[in-house]
C-alpha cells in the first residue's frame, strides 16, 4: 500500500513533467527540429528569440496589459468586496452572483460578446480592448479572494478605526488594505499570471499590437521549431520564478 | 440623512465600479451576442431580426451537431479521468508526504501549470507527434514497428487536457483534504471503520463540495477551450470552440458563431445546475 | 472630557424581534455605569446605539445634551473598547494608540507624546514600538483601553472588555479599570454578563432582561434590595418562598403577599425572621463559607441554600433552627 503510493506519486510527477522536460531539453537542440534524436547543445535559438523584435514587443505588451488590468481588477474587486462584506445592501446576494458570474463563462464567449459590442460601437481593437477583457475575467477572482479573506477580525478593526474618527477612505487605506495585504497580493499575482498567459481574449480583441501568447501562436503556424521551445522555456522560467517568490513571500503568510 | 442611508450610499459607491464594469463588459456583451445569434447573413452583410435559423441549423446540420457531441464527449471524459487521477495524487501529498515537505511536493506537482498555455499544448505535440519522444522511444525499444498516430487525434486532445486539469484538481482537492480535521478519520477508525470505509463514508463526503467545484471548473474551462484541440487534435474532428472560431475566421459569420456560443453557454449552465448543490464558487 | 448620556424611549426591532423595548436611561457625566444581563438581553445593542454602530428603530440618544440622530460613529464624542480589542495588527502599539489623533489631524510628535502618556497610564510605558501579536491578552486589553482614551472621549464604551481574560486577570483588571476611570473622569458605560465584575467596578448597575431595564442602582442596593425576581436571581443565589396571607410552605411567615427572597448568606441561627427547624442534607466547603443544603422539617422535599461560617461543621442529618437576617418580598411577574 505504502509502496504503491510512492510509485503513483513518481508516475504522476513523470506525467506532469514529461512535456516540460521535452520542451526545455529540445530548446537547446543543435538542429532544425525539436524532436529526437538530440543533436547536441546550442544556445543559438535563445539568441534568435531574444533578438526577435516582434517577440520582445509582444512580451512587453503582455506584461503591461497584465499589470494594468490586474491593478484595475484588484481595486474594483477589493472595493466591492469591502462594501458587500460590510454594508447590508438590498440585492447583495444577486450582486455577488453577478460579480462572480464571469468565472463560470468560457473566455471564448466573453471575448466574442465583447467583440460584438466593440464592432457595433466602432471601438478599434487594441491592447486596451484586450485589457478590458482581462479585467472582466480577473475581477471575479480578485473579488472572491478578498471577500473570502474579510473575517470578523477584519470587520472589528475597521469598526474600531471608524469609532476613532477615520473617514471611510482612510479606513480602507490605513486599516483594511494593510490587514489584507497577503490576500491582496495573492489576488494580484494570480491575476497577472492569468492575464499574462491568456490567449483567446487577447487573440480576438487585439489587432496590430499583440500579446505574447498570440505571438507564440503565430510562431506555431510555421511548424515545429526549437525557437518556439526557447520562448516556451523562457516563459516557464519567468512564471516559475514568480511562483517561487510568491510561495516564499506571500502565500506562506496567507495561510 | 440617517446613519443607515449614509452607510448604504457609501456601500453603493464602493460596489458601483465593479458592478458597472461587469454590466458594461460582461452582461451587455452577452445580451448583444444573444441578440446577434438571431440575425442572419446575406452575402457578407449581417441582417438583424428575429430569425431562429442559426439554431435550427446547429441542430440539423450534422457537422455542427457532431462538434457539439465531440465537445461533450471530450469534456466528460477529461473531467472524469482528471478527477480519478488527481484525487489519489492529492491524497498522497496530503496524507503520505511528511508535513514539512507537503508545500514543496504540491508546488512541484503543479509547477508546469504555470507554463504558457499555448506552449503546453505545443510541448505535448513534441511528445506525441509522429517523430515525437514517445514514438521514437517505442520504436527504439522495438515495441512497435510503425509510428503511432497519436497527435491530431482525439486521444492527444484528451491527454493534453488531462495534463492541465490533473494539476488544477490536485490543487483544489488538496486544499480540501488538508482542511479536514484528522479527528474525523480518527473518530471513524475508533468506531471500527476500516481504511476503505473511512474514505467512503467520511473523507469522500466531506471533500465532495471541493471535488465538485473543481470538476465544474474543469468542465467549464475544457468545453470552452480552443487552443488544446486546435493544436493537438488538429482539424480532423472539430470541437465547438473550433467551429466557432472557424465561423468567425473563414466565413465571417458572426451570427452563427454567436448562436454556437449561446449553445455552449447553455451546456455550461446545465452543468452548473447539475452540480449547484455542491458548488462553492466563492471559496475556490 | 466627560458628558452625560440620555437614552429616551429607545426601541430596536430586528424584523419581528424586539431587541430593545422603550428603554429610558439617564447616565450622569463621569459616572461608571455597568449594563448587566444575560446574552440576548439587549445590553450590547444599547451600547452599539450609543456608539453609533446601530440606529434605533425609534427613540433618541443625547450625549452632552446633543441629539445623536444621524451622527456617525466617527463623529461622536464616544470611543469603544471592543470585546476582541480590534487592535490593528499591522501597526505598533504607539501607532494604534495614536490612530484616533492621526484621524483628527494631530501631528506626529504630539501623537507620539500622547501615545507614550496613554501607554504609561495603562502600565505599558516604553513598549510603544511593539506590535499587538507580541502581547498577552491582558496587555492587548490595556492597549485597546489606551487607544480609546487617547482621543479624550466624553463617553467611553466598553463591550465585555474583560470577557476574553482568565478569571484571575479579570479580577485584577477590574480594579485597574476602576482606578483609571477615577483618574480620567470620563463617563464609562461597560457591558458585562458577570455580576461580580459589575459589583466590583460600577457606580451604578443597570440590570437588563428581554430588551428592558429590570432594575438599577448602586451595587449594594441592586444586590440587597432588588426590584424584580429576575434582578434578584441574576445578582446572586437566592431562596424563594411564596407567601400568601401570611402562610407559606414553611408555615406562618409575618411578611406581605408575594415571593419572599432570602440570600443564602442571610440565613443563620440568629436570624429574626424565623424559618423553623431544618435538617442538613449536604454540605460543601467553599473556602470563604460552608454551603449547606437544608430541608425544612415543615416542608419535606423543599430545600434551602444556606451559607454558614467556614468554622461551622454540622453533620449531615443534624437539625438547625434557622432564621433570615435580611429579606425582600417581590411580586411574581
Amino acid at each position: 500500500m505504502r509502496v504503491l503510493a510512492w510509485v503513483y506519486l513518481a508516475l504522476a510527477y513523470g506525467f506532469v513533467f514529461l512535456p516540460v522536460a521535452v520542451l526545455v531539453a529540445f530548446s537547446f537542440q543543435d538542429g532544425r527540429l525539436p524532436v529526437p534524436p538530440f543533436q547536441g547543445v546550442t544556445l543559438e535559438w535563445y539568441a534568435k528569440v531574444l533578438g526577435d523584435r516582434a517577440l520582445v514587443a509582444a512580451l512587453v505588451n503582455s506584461a503591461v496589459v497584465a499589470v494594468v488590468s490586474s491593478v484595475v481588477a484588484l481595486i474594483f474587486g477589493f472595493l466591492a468586496a469591502h462594501a458587500l462584506a460590510r454594508v447590508r445592501l438590498p440585492g447583495s446576494v444577486l450582486m455577488r452572483g453577478v460579480l462572480i458570474a464571469p468565472m463560470t463563462v468560457s473566455y471564448l464567449i466573453i471575448a466574442l460578446g465583447l467583440l460584438a459590442v466593440f464592432n457595433q460601437t466602432g471601438v478599434r481593437l487594441s491592447l486596451w480592448t484586450a485589457g478590458v477583457g482581462h479585467v472582466v475575467i480577473n475581477l471575479p477572482l480578485c473579488f472572491a479572494i478578498t471577500y473570502a479573506a474579510m473575517g470578523d477580525h477584519q470587520k472589528n478593526a475597521e469598526r474600531a478605526a471608524r469609532d476613532l474618527g477615520a473617514p471611510e477612505w482612510k479606513v480602507l487605506l490605513l486599516v483594511s488594505a494593510p490587514m489584507l495585504a497577503a490576500p491582496l497580493a495573492a489576488a494580484f499575482f494570480l491575476s497577472v499570471t492569468f492575464s499574462w498567459d491568456e490567449f483567446i481574449i487577447a487573440f480576438l480583441l487585439t489587432r496590430f499590437d499583440v500579446t505574447l501568447p498570440v505571438e507564440i501562436w503565430s510562431m506555431l503556424k510555421s511548424g515545429l521549431s526549437p525557437a518556439t521551445n526557447a520562448v516556451g522555456s523562457l516563459v516557464f522560467l519567468v512564471s516559475v520564478t514568480l511562483v517561487v517568490v510568491l510561495e516564499v513571500f506571500v502565500f506562506r503568510r496567507v495561510k | 440623512m440617517t446613519l443607515e442611508t449614509a452607510e448604504r450610499r457609501m456601500g453603493w459607491g464602493l460596489v458601483a465600479p465593479a458592478l458597472l464594469w461587469t454590466a458594461a463588459f460582461f452582461v451587455l456583451p452577452f445580451v448583444a451576442m444573444v441578440a446577434l445569434s438571431f440575425a442572419h447573413m446575406e452575402g457578407r452583410e449581417v441582417v438583424r431580426g428575429f430569425d431562429p435559423g442559426n439554431y435550427v441549423r446547429i441542430f440539423t446540420d450534422w457537422t455542427m451537431l457532431k462538434a457539439l457531441l465531440n465537445s461533450l464527449e471530450i469534456t466528460v471524459v477529461v473531467t472524469a479521468v482528471s478527477v480519478v487521477l488527481a484525487y489519489p495524487l492529492a491524497a498522497i501529498i496530503a496524507f503520505r508526504v511528511p508535513a514539512r515537505w507537503q508545500r514543496l511536493a504540491l508546488l512541484l506537482a503543479v509547477l508546469p501549470f504555470w507554463t504558457s498555455y499555448v506552449v503546453r499544448s505545443y510541448s505535448w505535440l513534441l511528445v506525441l507527434g509522429q517523430n515525437g519522444v514517445v514514438n521514437k522511444a517505442l520504436l527504439g525499444l522495438g515495441v512497435i514497428a510503425e509510428p503511432l498516430e497519436i497527435a491530431s487525434t482525439r486521444a492527444a486532445t484528451v491527454i493534453g487536457f488531462v495534463h492541465f486539469f490533473v494539476m488544477l484538481l490536485t490543487l483544489t482537492i488538496y486544499a480540501n483534504l488538508i482542511q479536514l480535521s484528522p479527528n474525523y478519520a480518527r473518530a471513524a477508525a475508533d468506531l471500527g471503520a476500516g481504511r476503505w470505509a473511512t474514505f467512503r463514508h467520511v473523507i469522500l463526503p466531506l471533500t465532495l463540495p471541493g471535488v465538485v467545484t473543481g470538476a465544474f471548473l474543469t468542465f467549464v474551462l475544457c468545453i470552452g477551450d480552443y487552443i488544446t484541440p486546435q493544436i493537438l487534435g488538429g482539424n480532423n474532428e472539430l470541437t465547438l470552440p473550433q467551429l466557432i472560431m472557424l465561423q468567425l475566421g473563414r466565413s465571417g459569420n458572426f451570427p452563427l458563431a454567436s448562436a454556437l456560443s449561446v449553445v455552449l453557454m447553455a451546456v455550461v449552465t446545465l452543468a452548473y445546475f447539475a452540480s449547484s448543490r455542491w458548488l462553492r464558487l466563492d471559496r475556490v | 472630557m466627560t458628558a452625560g448620556v440620555s437614552i429616551r424611549s429607545v426601541t430596536q426591532r430586528y424584523g419581528s424581534a424586539l431587541a430593545l423595548d422603550h428603554v429610558d436611561l439617564e447616565i450622569a457625566a463621569g459616572e461608571f455605569v455597568v449594563l448587566l444581563g444575560p446574552s440576548g438581553c439587549g445590553k450590547t445593542t444599547l451600547l452599539n446605539i450609543i456608539g453609533g454602530f446601530a440606529e434605533p428603530s425609534s427613540g433618541s440618544v443625547l450625549i452632552g445634551g446633543r441629539d445623536m440622530r444621524g451622527v456617525a460613529a466617527k463623529d461622536r464624542p464616544t470611543t469603544t473598547v471592543f470585546q476582541d480589542y480590534a487592535l490593528f495588527p499591522h501597526m505598533t502599539l504607539a501607532e494604534n494608540v495614536g490612530f484616533g489623533l492621526r484621524m483628527r489631524g494631530v501631528g506626529r510628535e504630539a501623537r507620539e507624546a500622547t501615545a507614550d502618556a496613554m501607554l504609561s497610564l495603562v502600565g505599558l510605558a516604553g513598549r510603544g514600538g511593539r506590535r499587538p501579536h507580541e502581547l498577552s491578552g491582558g496587555q492587548r486589553q490595556r492597549v485597546a483601553l489606551a487607544r480609546a482614551l487617547a482621543v479624550e472621549p466624553d463617553v467611553l464604551l466598553l463591550d465585555e472588555p474583560l470577557g476574553a481574560l482568565d478569571l484571575k486577570l479579570r479580577r485584577a483588571m477590574q480594579d485597574e479599570l476602576k482606578a483609571i476611570q477615577r483618574r480620567v473622569g470620563t463617563t464609562f458605560v461597560h457591558v458585562t454578563h458577570d455580576q461580580e465584575e459589575a459589583m466590583a467596578i460600577a457606580d451604578r448597575i443597570v440590570v437588563m432582561n428581554g430588551g428592558r431595564i429590570e432594575d438599577q442602582g448602586p451595587p449594594r442596593e441592586v444586590y440587597l434590595r432588588p426590584k424584580s425576581l429576575f434582578s434578584a436571581g441574576f445578582m446572586g443565589e437566592v431562596n424563594r418562598i411564596s407567601v400568601k396571607g401570611g402562610v407559606s410552605r414553611l408555615g406562618m411567615l409575618p411578611v406581605p403577599d408575594g415571593c419572599l427572597c432570602i440570600r443564602p448568606e442571610a440565613i443563620s441561627e440568629r436570624g429574626l425572621l424565623r424559618l423553623g427547624p431544618c435538617r442538613v442534607v449536604e454540605t460543601t466547603f467553599f473556602g470563604t463559607h460552608l454551603r449547606a443544603m437544608v430541608e425544612p422539617v415543615a416542608a419535606p422535599g423543599f430545600t434551602l441554600k444556606v451559607h454558614l461560617p467556614q468554622g461551622a461543621a454540622p453533620a449531615v442529618g443534624a437539625v438547625l433552627d434557622l432564621g433570615a437576617e435580611d429579606h425582600v418580598v417581590l411580586q411574581e411577574a
